[in-house]
């Protein structure tokens, strides 16, 4: 059982591998640079973009070494600061890092005692419902506006972004997840005389953990989303902005280099919640 | 009133709904004496559970009221204390974790020391030595239900209510927990008061067995007094004490005839529901044991 598991975890990372090399070798090939066949373009463009893009001979889609390459520079140099419109990508992530992280704390700290509420309450959920069935599935990005205008400041707009985006999952969960609670769990507290407080600390709050943290896991994916647009709207800091930036700088390389970073940090975020939800998981 | 039992139900009724409707049950009267192992038997859906949860306090009656200690019953108590169907033990916590969550609730200013150490008795108690840090998950059924009885018996409460508590077991598990049941109730001298719908239960376990009738408007047909003394019920050769075929066929032919036929029964009877009958079906007619053949050949 045991080596037929490790053949197939074998099998797959082969298979991996191969698909990876597949993507590279098609890129390459895709990236070759072509034959000169005359000038083709207006001498003034080709004057704007450099010879070699007008020219034809090299697209201006950069190879896997190409990217390779940018990607060695910016995990050697990730903390560099040349100007405000020139910083090192580490530092851009974690602009853009200390706004999810803010935008989803304070969400947090909104959602779950708001959550608590609706849950115990049928009166509260029954008043509350349509608030936030109506407001729930409105695009995050659909705020800013709202919130620049209001807010005033283009770095606390992003946050609010952030944390309007992040409250609907944790609010629908941690309501759900106390709504849920066995009642017999409540009966055994009632039974014990255990005060309102002990019991939401030591009943239902351990009861509804899993589910509560499954929230904050799917929250915490949609600010991760969020916030890349979102920065190319305010612009200033953060990876979106970064994305955005070399956009109009045409540096294709640097982009490539921003979604794979992107990813990786997405995907460290919702390891590890998903660590913190198997450690408050209970077997029933 | 002086004369009045530890619990007294007076006049007890439930009604779910609006007020239209007809009670599960109503006007039931009956009390449990300090030290005594009530039983109530009845089909299911006669309320059986309803009345358990309103002598622990989590139900409310339509109608009626419980007293103990000659004060009425307004919420639940850790003077009595509850042992569920379905265990209900808290999964996150360990054994040790469940044990001490109620008796730190008990005695909300002990430390943490003196907690566990009083828990740790009563894990004893029931047999779990050993089994203190394994969380719920990883116990049998029978060592579930070994830890809510602990749980129960770990805030010495005044009463014990079970609700039907050995039903989810099997036959031998059941066996071996309502020996200890026994026992300890002995031991600690504790006043309980059990649902079951095992007739051998309730002649194994109770002194006192009230026969509830069907819902809805259910009620108390008559009580059964067990004569047969504790010290002579045991398990393994119960059915060969002298009375024990009397109760039994007693309490079998309520449930399968009676129990249903009841209101005709009592037409036109004098029934009084404030005094019910007591009933001593094994000293009014004393069957002797049925012959027992021996499945091997005598020599």
């Amino acid at each position: 059982m045991a080596t037929l598991k490790n053949s197939l975890g074998l099998r797959a990372s082969l298979l991996s591998l191969l698909i990876f090399a597949a993507i590279i070798g098609l890129w390459q090939i895709a990236t070759l640079p072509t034959a000169a066949s005359g000038p083709a373009v207006d001498p003034e463009y080709a004057k704007l973009v450099g010879n070699a893009a007008a020219t034809g001979t090299k697209s201006s889609m950069p190879t896997p070494a190409d990217i390779a390459v940018t990607i060695w520079g910016h995990l050697t140099d990730p903390f560099y600061v040349r100007g405000s419109n020139d910083k090192g990508i580490g530092i851009q992530l974690a602009y853009s890092l200390g706004r999810v992280l803010l935008g989803f704390g304070l969400a947090a700290l909104v959602a779950v005692p708001l959550g608590f509420l609706i849950g115990m309450s049928p009166l509260v959920y029954r008043a509350l419902d349509p608030f936030i069935q109506i407001l729930k599935p409105v695009s995050p990005l659909a705020w800013m506006p709202l919130a620049l205008y209001t807010i005033k400041d283009s770095a606390i707009s992003s946050i609010f972004v952030i944390f309007i985006c992040s409250v609907w999952p944790m609010l629908i969960n941690t309501a759900f997840g106390v709504a849920s609670v066995r009642k017999e769990w409540l009966n055994v507290a009632r039974t014990l005389e255990v005060g309102p407080f002990r019991t939401a600390f030591k009943v239902i709050l351990p009861a509804a953990a899993p589910t509560i943290m499954t929230g904050m896991r799917i929250s915490i994916g949609i600010a991760w989303l969020v916030i890349v647009a979102a920065e190319m709207l305010v612009g200033g800091t953060g990876i979106g902005y970064f994305v955005w930036n070399e956009w109009n700088n045409l540096s294709i390389a640097n982009i490539v280099t921003a979604i794979l970073l992107i990813g990786l940090v997405g995907l460290a975020l919702d390891q590890g919640l998903a660590r913190i939800t198997k450690l408050v998981t209970y077997p029933e | 009133m002086d004369n009045r039992p530890l619990i007294s139900v007076e006049g007890l009724a439930r009604r779910f709904g609006d007020s239209g409707q007809p009670a599960v049950f109503e006007n039931i009267w009956f009390g449990i004496d300090k030290g005594e192992f009530c039983c109530l038997i009845g089909h299911s859906g006669c309320g059986k559970t309803t009345i358990l949860n309103v002598l622990a306090g989590l139900d409310s009656p339509s109608d009626g009221a419980v007293i103990v200690d000659n004060r009425e019953i307004d919420g639940p108590s850790l003077d009595r204390a509850v042992i569920f169907q379905g265990h209900a033990l808290l999964p996150w916590l360990s054994v040790m974790g469940n044990i001490a969550f109620a008796v730190s609730s008990r005695w909300p200013t002990w430390d943490r020391a003196k907690v566990q150490e009083h828990a740790r008795r009563f894990i004893e108690l029931v047999g779990l030595k050993g089994a203190e840090n394994k969380r719920p998950a990883q116990l049998s059924g029978g060592m579930k239900q070994r830890v809510g009885i602990a749980r129960a018996l770990s805030i010495q409460p005044k009463m014990l209510l079970m609700d039907e508590p050995f039903s989810a077991l099997d036959a031998l598990t059941r066996g071996m927990l309502q020996d200890e049941v026994l026992r300890i109730c002995a031991d600690t001298k504790q006043t309980v008061f059990m649902i079951t719908h095992d007739v051998d239960e309730a002649i194994l376990l109770a002194d006192k067995i009230v026969l509830m009738t069907n819902g809805p408007g259910a009620k108390i047909a008559e009580i059964v007094v067990n004569t047969m003394p504790r010290n002579e019920r045991h398990r393994n050769d119960l059915h060969r004490h002298p009375q024990y075929y009397a109760i039994r066929n007693h309490l079998v032919e309520f449930l399968v005839n009676r129990s249903r036929a009841f209101d005709k029964e009592i037409a036109g009877v004098a029934y009084d529901p404030r005094r019910l009958k007591l009933v001593k079906p094994g000293l009014s007619a004393v069957n002797p044991p049925a012959e027992v053949v021996p499945l091997r050949h005598t020599h």
